[in-house]
């Protein structure tokens, strides 16, 4: 699992992908850091939190589009399916990887708080939890795309397949106040990733939006365990 | 070391290997081969864990490859048809990265520049893969599967792609390492199994249609009845006077050979007929020269043909009957070598067998 873990994360900064993410990262949060915070004289993190989730959604795609389609089109799936090394941990150690990049990206908004608590009173607690749910919201867009990234060939098709869902992720609010009956509303709006995200994003750190993102991590890893058993046994 | 058992592989309606037993055993080199598509990849793949077997079962020293994976997968260098290498990776940092991913315990430096000795890539250690020839791709990726000095190595046509000298190093390399491993290759090119195998298995369409060495295939199909003979005479009279020999059945001119009057022919008897006493006395009774005589042994190319022959007729999948047919006639060629003085005239006449 190092081993993949090591490799995958050299990848990423051997090509221009990861420092496109980083780069585009530190813009975003640097416009909202400006903007929130020290144009309002404001020691509140929201605004940069919350930049995160729009962020998250359109560039994460970039990451997790080569995870497998590349492996797969370069055959080099093959070294790994074929050493002794366990399905899981080869899909841990390249998920590990592309959080390892994400954690680099978002993790700017640390350095943004530690700017504020140098002339004003940060609020810590607010903060950390609104980091810990960027991070797990991120681990769940990487698993998503990590799984669509394993469905093809095509890093084009894993890419765009991934910024379909998270359009869908970032409508599910608006197709929710659609539905029909209160019931349905109810459904569809609890998969809503934005609301949880903003509870986070306004620190409030609620042990059930936790074990939702964790949920959705865990099983996107499996499904995509489940994608190469099935392509084995196929 | 490896046991096969009984292996099938289904894909929708086409079954890609079709109830393949064999067994291999430590230190054999043992080709494998068959046209495009005949499912050696599908069997290495299988082998190796990549794929899974629709049923059956693949052993490795006693370790299941689908109930003890790891086990069974650490035994083995696999080198698939397209070497698995990353085109972002120095060789040196690839290398690394396969070394740490299969868990090798040795001496991880001392290793990896033996490997690299052995695969003759020590020059290029620090350059990048996407920049290598072809050739040096295929030499890592020889160098990946023999890391961490696996029993058993597969090698899926390992020498597909290379220029003529690479050719001959890469099978010496297969030769030197199967004096201590236990080698699988495949191909479609004959002369690469004649020249590095000790046993080879002909597959068509997901069956196995023989399993011998190289010479006893040869020998097996080989038609002692046919030879082929140089003869230094008027090739307008020489020919008439040839057909006209008792029991022969084709006489063709194959060409020109030594200018002027040397030509070559081809002669094929009745079957069980040994004509070449007739030829003989034939030519010093008209006084032309006879300069060559040999057996028409069969070379790998022709007896690949003919076994897959019956299937290359009918492109759908080999029925049973024809598949019947087929073992039939490798059978009683088996025989009739068996049986008869054929078995020693084959091999008097062998040549390539005598080189070996």
């Amino acid at each position: 699992m190092l081993a993949v873990l090591r490799r995958e994360f050299k990848a990423y900064f051997t090509s221009p992908i990861a420092y496109v993410f980083i780069a585009v990262a530190y813009v975003v949060a640097g416009i909202f850091f400006y903007m929130g915070n020290i144009l309002s004289n404001s020691t509140n993190m929201g605004s940069v939190f919350s930049s995160f989730f729009l962020f998250t959604l359109l560039f994460v795609p970039l990451l997790t589009m080569r995870m497998w389609a590349d492996e797969r089109r370069l055959k080099t799936d093959q070294a790994l399916l074929t050493a002794p090394v366990s399905l899981f941990s080869l899909m841990m150690g390249k998920y590990l990887a592309a959080i390892l990049v994400y954690l680099i990206a978002v993790s700017i908004s640390l350095v943004f708080a530690v700017l504020v608590s140098i002339s004003a009173v940060a609020n810590w607690a607010m903060i950390i939890g609104s980091f810990v749910g960027t991070v797990l919201f991120g681990a769940c867009v990487i698993a998503i795309g990590m799984f669509i990234s394993a469905l093809t060939e095509s890093q084009l098709v894993a890419a765009v397949g991934s910024l379909f869902v998270s359009l869908l992720l970032l409508l599910v609010d608006f197709i929710a106040s659609v539905m029909p009956t209160d019931f349905l509303k109810n459904v569809v709006g609890s998969l809503s990733f934005s609301s949880r995200y903003n509870d986070f994003a306004i620190g409030i750190l609620d042990f059930a939006n936790i074990f939702f993102f964790v949920s959705v991590c865990a099983v996107f890893v499996f499904l995509t365990i489940r994608v190469f058993e099935k392509r084995r046994w196929g | 070391m490896l046991e096969v058992k009984n292996l099938t592989k289904q894909y929708g309606y086409k079954r890609a290997v079709d109830d393949i037993s064999f067994t291999v055993n430590r230190g054999e080199i043992l080709g494998f081969l068959g046209p495009n598509g005949a499912g050696k990849s599908t069997t290495m793949n299988m082998i190796t864990g990549y794929l899974s077997s629709t049923s059956g079962s693949v052993t490795i020293d006693g370790h299941d490859i689908l109930d003890d994976p790891i086990a069974a997968k650490s035994k083995i260098g696999y080198l698939p048809e397209l070497p698995p290498l990353y085109m972002d990776m120095t060789v040196q940092e690839y290398l690394d990265f396969m070394f740490d991913l299969k868990k090798v315990s040795l001496p991880k430096k001392q290793h990896i520049a033996e490997i690299c000795a052995l695969a003759r890539i020590t020059d290029v250690y620090t350059r990048m893969i996407r920049n290598l020839s072809k050739g040096y791709r295929q030499r890592v990726g020889v160098a990946q599967a023999l890391l961490g000095n696996p029993d058993l190595l597969i090698l899926d046509e390992p020498t597909v792609g290379l220029d003529p000298s690479q050719v001959v190093e890469i099978r010496n390399l297969i030769k030197e390492l199967g004096k201590k491993h236990t080698v699988i290759l495949s191909s479609h090119i004959l002369s690469e199994v004649q020249a590095t195998c000790e046993r080879v298995i002909i597959i068509d369409h997901g069956h196995i249609v023989a399993d011998n060495t190289p010479d006893g295939l040869a020998r097996d199909m080989s038609t002692d009845h046919s030879v082929t003979v140089r003869l230094e005479g008027p090739v307008a009279e020489v020919h008439p006077a040839l057909k006209a020999l008792p029991d022969l059945v084709t006489c063709n001119v194959v060409g020109l050979r030594e200018p002027p009057l040397v030509y070559e022919y081809t002669l094929e008897a009745r079957p069980g007929v040994d004509i070449r006493r007739a030829v003989f006395a034939f030519a010093a009774s008209h006084n032309w020269p006879l300069l060559t005589m040999r057996s028409a042994e069969l070379t790998l190319e022709e007896i690949f043909l003919k076994i897959t022959s019956g299937s290359y007729a009918a492109p759908a999948p080999v029925s049973q009957e024809e598949k019947a047919k087929i073992e039939a006639a490798v059978d009683s060629a088996v025989q009739e070598a068996a049986s008869g003085d054929g078995s020693d005239l084959g091999k008097e006449n062998d040549n390539k067998g005598g080189e070996e």
